[in-house]
């Protein structure tokens, strides 16, 4: 756990500076929503979870987390390789041929960190949900996290997920949305209105924990660590991060455009002069 | 002809032989976890249910949910079975299985009960004759469809000792329990049943018996016909099939699947790879289902010895 806030600052503008370049490099994948959660992976992986990145599938004895909207596979990427799940030269070979680090994230090739495959989505919280009921079972203490992202929301089985959660007093569980308004069409708001999420996980039983400053470092350890006191208490937890898709590279911010679209050379070297290098380039 | 027989010692339903399967489960390994979806009388759950109540999982009506619950909870290392209806553990749920499951690899076993026609009254929106070809097209996966409430029992036992994806098929009615009751279950190894030299029948799941029904009748037309119980549709025993076809020199498939997709097509496979044979099927023809008494329902759609004896003399006469 490093909660030194210059030394996380750093560390997320050298994984942005690795999102830019691993999409660039293979001319796909998708950045902006990487870029709008890097704050919320960094703090997640370097102060909020307990965990061994001696990597072990079944995860016993330390928190899991599961990513649901497996798009946003180069900020997790990232985040592992500087976690130590594996060498950060390995970030190279993203979306290559033969690599261990696929467009969307897979248990197949082995990459050590990821538990479950992720890219079709809205299967992620039911994942969790079960991973938390196995903790449970084997008197585990340890928390789940998931991520989510909310145009993901529109998919039925979420709402199954959220439901059972709750039926089960599921309270070892943490459970984050993604809140950037945006999704491949458009905006949240006019490709599918989903209304208030605060007031429905409530009305489904969750606690609701709101991030509104959420690519704010210091904001997102309060709110998670808030969100960590609230487990243990009869329901699931539902955190609500507000970001800024594409955020720290101006060009990509405040837009759903970059959602699946790499940035050319030109672009790439803006977004790079945004974003010096601090800890060092793989 | 000399011919071996085999006796029904009673008529009892496949899911019948799950829910046992699974109470002894319950008794003999504390990592099996079971997960239901609103049916648990129907699959046979509730011994498991009442013995365990900490390791039963009530999803409601939520299957997807409930696979994705089910692929979760293998991080950790426990063993689910989920249990629902073959139309629900399938096609309603491909997506989950699909990513959650088989291509994470995780040790799930998707328990189906009231496949096929034999369902009954309730009609073609729960009949599934598809979920045979859905299931083992996903890499990984291993299917079964096992023929007696014996041999049920005892495939549920055996697929908790395999670790990886299993999809287990079973149905809903009463029929010929023949299969020997303390019987070891072999993943992927066909059981020879009669020995014959004219032609081979391959049959799973319910129309086992019907095989040897078949083939006791073609024994007093005096044809000699070779009846082998295919449990396992993937990994599907290669050899046992094409050392009976090399003597006899063609084969019929048998399954209450739809053709396309199902054992048949399998068996087709191995025979054009190996050694080209004559084939017939017994199996739907690419059509669904419909109300009506099970025994109607395989006669309607030529799913039983009739079938079978005719398929055979057909076969035979291609040679």
């Amino acid at each position: 756990m490093n909660s030194n806030i210059p030394y996380l600052k750093d560390l997320t503008t050298q994984v942005r500076r690795d999102i830019l370049r691993m999409v660039h490099k293979v001319n796909s994948g998708h950045p902006g929503g990487s870029l709008g959660c890097t704050e919320f992976f960094v703090v997640l992986y370097n102060v909020i979870m307990k965990h061994n990145p001696k990597f072990n599938m079944n995860g016993e004895g330390e928190d899991l987390f599961f990513l649901s909207n497996g798009h946003i596979s180069p900020v997790f990427y990232s985040v592992l390789a500087r976690a130590g799940y594996f060498n950060i030269d390995e970030l190279n070979t993203f979306r290559l041929i033969n690599s261990r680090l696929q467009g969307h994230p897979t248990t197949h090739e082995g990459l050590p960190g990821i538990r479950i495959a992720s890219g079709s989505l809205g299967q992620g919280m039911s994942v969790a949900i079960g991973a938390a009921q196995t903790k449970t079972l084997n008197n585990d203490s340890h928390l789940i996290y998931s991520l989510h992202g909310d145009g993901e929301l529109q998919e039925g089985q979420n709402w199954e997920a959220i439901m059972y959660a709750a039926a089960n007093k599921i309270d070892n569980l943490i459970s984050t949305v993604d809140l950037n308004g945006q999704q491949i069409d458009g905006s949240t708001d006019d490709v599918l209105y989903m209304g208030d999420l605060k007031a429905k996980f409530e009305a489904f039983g969750w606690t609701v924990i709101e991030i509104d400053e959420g690519n704010s470092i210091e904001a997102i350890i309060e709110g998670m660590q808030t969100a960590k006191s609230k487990t243990g208490q009869g329901k699931p937890v539902c955190v609500l991060l507000k970001t800024v898709m594409g955020n720290g590279v101006d060009f990509m911010m405040h837009t759903h455009a970059w959602h699946g679209k790499a940035p050319n050379d030109e672009q790439l070297a803006v977004g790079l002069a945004q974003n010096a290098e601090t800890i060092g380039d793989y | 002809m000399y011919m071996k027989t085999f006796t029904n010692t009673g008529n009892k339903d496949t899911r019948s032989g799950f829910g046992a399967g699974l109470t002894e489960l319950g008794k003999t390994n504390p990592n099996v976890v079971a997960l239901c979806a609103d049916l648990t009388g129907s699959l046979k759950m509730e011994v498991f249910q009442e013995n365990h109540p900490e390791r039963f999982f009530q999803v409601g009506i939520a299957e997807a949910n409930m696979i994705g619950i089910a692929a979760g909870m293998t991080i950790g290392g426990k063993i689910p079975f989920t249990g629902t209806f073959a139309n629900f553990s399938t096609g309603r749920v491909y997506d989950q299985i699909r990513q959650s499951v088989a291509y994470s690899h995780k040790n799930v076993k998707i328990c189906a009960s009231h496949a096929g026609v034999t369902l009954g009254e309730d009609g073609a929106t729960h009949q599934i004759l598809e979920d045979i070809g859905l299931m083992k097209m996903l890499p990984g996966m291993v299917v079964i469809n096992p023929c007696d409430y014996n041999q049920t029992k005892a495939a549920t036992i055996a697929i908790a000792e395999h670790y990886g994806p299993v999809y287990l098929r079973f149905g809903r009615p009463s029929v010929p329990n023949f299969t020997p009751a303390d019987q070891t279950f072999e993943i992927g190894k066909a059981l020879h049943l009669i020995d014959g030299s004219d032609v081979t029948i391959l049959a799973t799941g319910h129309l086992v018996w019907e095989a040897l029904e078949a083939a006791k009748t073609l024994n007093e037309l005096g044809i000699s016909a070779e009846v082998i119980n295919i449990h396992t549709i993937k990994p599907l025993d290669d050899e046992a099939i094409l050392k009976s076809v090399k003597k006899t020199g063609c084969v019929v498939t048998c399954e209450e699947h739809n053709y396309l997709g199902g054992l048949g097509e399998s068996v087709a496979r191995v025979l054009s790879l190996n050694h080209p044979a004559p084939q017939e099927f017994v199996a739907t023809n690419d059509t669904f289902g419909e109300s009506g008494t099970p025994a109607q329902l395989m006669d309607k759609y030529q799913l039983n010895s009739a079938a079978i004896i005719e398929k055979a003399q057909k076969v035979i006469s291609r040679k």
